[in-house]
């Protein structure tokens, strides 16, 4: 299997990349899977990503179960630091007072979804991050760029899409 | 009504009402970066006068602690009653100011208010820094700073184990995940940003960027999962943020002392904050225009959008403030009552009356468009407003503490000395010096969501032309 290549393209709006990405799919083009094709944008543009296929999201859930972890655990643990002075008098008070150890269980719901979801979005980041791979600064200004991993013998084909499209400038390596 | 004169109406009917535009939606993407970025190189000389400003605030401020470190509380004229004197109502005041932030950036984000976009990175930025300043606060009333860790949830071999239920170690656990969660927010919505500056740095810069932007590169997956991310943050960050002005009422609401055991206490802090740092956000809005040459993004229908969102605020701090004082009015503790009356006509009505004044009948100026339009006329509004919500503070601490319970503790006359007054200014130092230096360093103006709102009002813009053309005309008569 030979080594797989990329080609990025550069378009000067995102209907022209939507039009390109909607050419990619319906090509008969062999060599690159909808999969391995990426939009980089200044932006956020939804629609124009949604071209590109479903993109499941699943940080929510890592949320949910820092939120469920923190609050359980929390609790715990500040009621079991309670429980273990007995021997302190109380004075008829409850060894674990359960509406102030509510507080600081929410608070900990809260703080401990927050470090959850963002381990969990670096995490999505770093599993998707493309290293050394083709990128062109003007994406960060004002330019959309699609950039499609395949096979070197589809590269031709690829770039012909890309110029049909009216891209504005193509690089691969 | 018949049908002839039911198609005259919908004919005659304006069917595109033309807005004031929040800002210019011609401007260019390539133009957005250029003009922030540029306030990362050269601000207006105001930015220097105000930072060294601060800087000499916050040197003075150091010396007044040192001071203080060594010598004691008494030589800031800290004794009983007044134990706390203006270092936990500015505490209050800064943790107020902290939620503005929250207010522009989760609140109005999660409402899908576009016209948030220039203005809401200063404003959480503000939010982290003003918790950082209250959190100064903490360790400064202490007087012997080393005991912190005793309001820390922390398990201790000497047995000496916080007590949970106390509102204090709620404070600590409260105001620590906000700072946190404040700061990820901050950091987080910035990513996108910090790439780009990332992309036109060099040098050591550049590497600074790098580290900062994790990788970020546009890619349809990275703003998917960024979406998501920045939303979830937003919906756990409010109410935590209404958690923390709550618990710090909480601390004043649970003790029996008179003016402070009232049920209204947390809404009416949380308003109070909310309005504070309205304020606030109108006077920075203020200096960064100017400073930074924002003219393009922090714009006239911007300010007044904020004016009205403050105005609302402080009525309903207004209406809080008076259920408060109709509580002790009506209430049953005859100490309260007489307390609420020393307030107004005691040593303190002054300030009382200015709290009131400030607080309540001066944001009426933000009802007129030609005031609310004109910008130095905000600049002095907004600090009014503020001084109002900073002496609100000062009125819930300092009358309580000269006139409680018992006659004896009765100190009619208090007022702080210079070593106070000196940790008070510095602390604002601290914070303009911190914020001006945010500025210098990060965009304040958030790059990648002022080209979104440019993009969505231009393809609306757009569909608008495209419907007005198809639509058929009015008949003429």
């Amino acid at each position: 299997m030979s080594k797989k290549s990329y080609i990025l393209a550069l378009f000067n709006d995102f209907e022209a990349a939507a039009r390109a990405i909607a050419a990619l799919r319906e090509s008969s083009l062999k060599g690159f899977k909808m999969r391995d094709v990426t939009l980089k944008s200044p932006i956020d543009h939804p629609e124009c990503a949604a071209e590109l296929g479903p993109r499941p999201v699943y940080i929510q859930i890592f949320s949910l179960i820092g939120a469920l972890l923190g609050s359980s655990l929390g609790f715990l643990a500040i009621s079991s630091a309670q429980a273990n002075f007995l021997r302190q008098p109380r004075g008829g008070f409850p060894i674990v007072p359960v509406p102030p150890n509510m507080v600081i269980t929410y608070e900990l719901f809260i703080l401990t979804a927050v470090f959850f979801t963002i381990i969990s979005c670096y995490v999505v980041f770093t599993l998707h991050h493309q290293k050394n791979v083709l990128y062109n600064a003007a994406i960060s200004v004002d330019k959309i760029g699609i950039l499609v991993k395949a096979e070197p013998e589809a590269i031709a084909g690829l770039k012909d899409i890309f110029n049909r499209h009216h891209a504005l400038e193509i690089s691969e390596c | 009504m018949n049908i002839h004169n039911e198609e005259q109406e919908v004919a005659t009917e304006p069917r595109f009402v033309i807005k004031p535009k929040d800002i210019n939606d011609e401007i260019s993407w390539a133009q957005i970066n250029e003009d922030v970025l540029r306030s990362l190189e050269r601000p207006r000389a105001l930015y220097w006068v105000i930072f060294f400003a601060s800087l000499g605030l916050f040197c003075w401020g150091v010396y007044c602690e040192i001071y203080q470190y060594n010598t004691g509380l008494g030589v800031a004229a800290l004794n009983n009653p007044q134990v706390w004197g203006l270092y936990i109502a500015t505490f209050i005041f800064w943790i107020g100011m902290s939620h503005s932030g929250t207010l522009l950036s989760a609140i109005l984000l999660i409402m899908h208010a576009d016209w948030r976009k220039p203005i809401y990175r200063f404003a959480e930025a503000m939010t982290t820094f003003s918790l950082m300043t209250a959190g100064l606060f903490v360790l400064v009333h202490l007087g012997r700073v080393w005991q912190f860790y005793y309001v820390v949830a922390y398990p201790s071999e000497r047995w000496t184990w916080p007590n949970f239920s106390s509102p204090l170690v709620w404070d600590a656990t409260a105001i620590g995940s906000y700072l946190t969660t404040s700061v990820i927010f901050l950091y987080f919505g910035m990513i996108p940003d910090l790439a780009i500056c990332r992309d036109k740095a060099t040098g050591v810069r550049r590497l600074f960027y790098r580290v900062l932007s994790v990788g970020w590169k546009g890619t349809d997956w990275q703003w998917a999962n960024f979406r998501v991310t920045y939303l979830t943050l937003a919906c756990l960050l409010i109410p935590l943020a209404v958690s923390v002005h709550s618990i710090v009422a909480t601390d004043f609401a649970v003790s029996q002392q008179p003016g402070w055991h009232t049920t209204s206490f947390p809404p009416y802090f949380v308003a109070g904050a909310l309005y504070s740092g309205c304020a606030a956000i109108i006077t920075l809005f203020i200096i960064l225009r100017y400073t930074f040459r924002f003219e393009q993004y922090m714009t006239i229908p911007i300010l007044e959008k904020l004016c009205k969102l403050t105005f609302a605020i402080s009525m309903v701090w207004t209406y809080l403030n008076m259920i408060e004082y109709a509580a002790v009015w009506y209430g049953t503790d005859p100490v309260a009552k007489q307390t609420l009356i020393f307030r107004a006509t005691g040593t303190y009505a002054g300030w009382w009356w200015a709290m009131n004044i400030l607080g309540s009948v001066v944001p009426f100026t933000l009802t007129f468009k030609a005031l609310r339009t004109h910008i130095p006329t905000m600049m002095v509004v907004s600090l009014l407003l503020n001084l109002g919500m900073w002496i609100e503070r000062f009125m819930i601490v300092t009358p309580t503490f000269a006139h409680g319970y018992y006659p004896w503790t009765w100190n009619d006359h208090w007022w702080p000395n210079w070593v106070q007054i000196g940790i008070i200014a510095g602390s604002f130092g601290w914070f303009t010096m911190l914020f001006m230096l945010f500025c210098k360093i990060f965009p304040s103006v958030s790059m990648y969501e002022v080209k979104e709102m440019v993009y969505h009002r231009s393809q609306a813009r757009k569909g608008a032309a495209l419907l007005a053309a198809s639509a058929p005309q009015p008949a003429k008569s």
